[in-house]
């Protein structure tokens, strides 16, 4: 290896490096986000405008079930960057749709709930509770809609372009978005479903 | 081309293991177990309780920035961790001081 393909390969590990921190602190800004969102719900969480407290609108067992999916997709996530350390493709995409799997289940027992919450009358239109409810959930929601999205748009990748030094940095985003996603749930269904059931 | 170095650091926050990653998963299933068994039982009085819940959810804020994150003091690791510990203050200042205002405001409209 001569002095001039080693300049090159520090070079484009180096960028690798900056590209993943720059991903790292657009993280740290969603967190910021969610803490904003957090701190309205806790100022807003007792403003219930007559309606009834929102621990008998949620169901434990559910939100337990849920919780268990969405863990279980980091998991998997995690299956999927340790087959593409060791360049098996087809275990790649394998865990990668289990991981979307998952993560489909978790939105779609999350919209099951909303919906079913709207068509009992607690909208986010019945109190500011509610609002604070359906933002903070909602926005999390969101964030694993897109994520999954995301997900999928980078399977179609990996069939059309297979394992590659671009491939393996945007899988490594995506792993750290969907981690941060189950971590920002863990304050979730601790703040907003098992803080207010005590 | 493809020595650990370089998987190690495309990897970002750290070179990821099985083990890692199953001891992190069995963790954060045991904690989870333990909040949702804390809130159905009512093993603890209210006050303990919200401690509790907050503690053991911090606690699995951990396992998993370690487990799967694989957040360190290595010198490439502590530039991951600078900007984490930031938001952590930054989070802090936001929440703690939106409550304490909220809670001085409810006071002085209710008084």
């Amino acid at each position: 290896m001569t002095a001039d393909t080693l300049t090159h390969h520090d070079h484009h590990h180096n960028a690798d490096a900056t590209d993943i921190f720059g991903f790292w602190i657009y993280i740290m800004s969603d967190c910021i986000l969610f803490a904003i969102i957090f701190a309205t719900f806790a100022v807003l969480h007792t403003d219930l405008y007559g309606g009834p407290a929102l621990k008998e609108l949620t169901d434990m067992p559910y939100v337990l079930v849920e919780t268990m999916v969405l863990l279980s997709s980091s998991f998997t996530y995690g299956m999927s960057i340790l087959a593409l350390y060791k360049n098996e493709i087809k275990k790649v995409i394998t865990w990668l749709i289990i991981t979307f799997l998952l993560g489909a289940t978790f939105v779609g027992m999350e919209i099951n709930e909303f919906v079913h919450l709207c068509l009992e009358g607690h909208s986010w239109q019945s109190s500011a509770a509610l609002s604070a409810f359906f933002t903070l959930v909602g926005t999390h929601g969101f964030h694993v809609f897109m994520g999954l999205f995301w997900m999928l748009t980078l399977v179609i990748q990996l069939l059309v372009f297979g394992i590659n030094p671009m491939m393996r940095r945007r899988l490594t985003y995506l792993g750290l978005f969907w981690a941060f996603l189950d971590i920002v749930w863990i304050f979730v269904f601790t703040i907003v479903y098992l803080m207010e059931a005590i | 081309m493809s020595g650990p170095h370089e998987t190690s650091i495309e990897h970002g926050s750290g070179q990821k293991t099985l083990s890692s990653y199953i001891i992190g998963f069995i963790l954060c299933i045991i904690l989870t177990l333990i909040s949702f068994g804390l809130v159905e039982k009512r093993m603890l009085s209210d006050t303990y309780l919200y401690l509790g819940l907050a503690g053991l959810a911090v606690i699995q804020l951990f396992v998993q920035c370690i487990c799967f994150l694989r957040l360190n003091c290595s010198p490439e690791g502590r530039w991951n961790l600078l900007p984490f510990l930031f938001s952590i203050l930054i989070i802090s200042i936001l929440v703690g001081g939106s409550l304490w205002i909220m809670y001085n405001l409810n006071y002085n409209m209710s008084n």
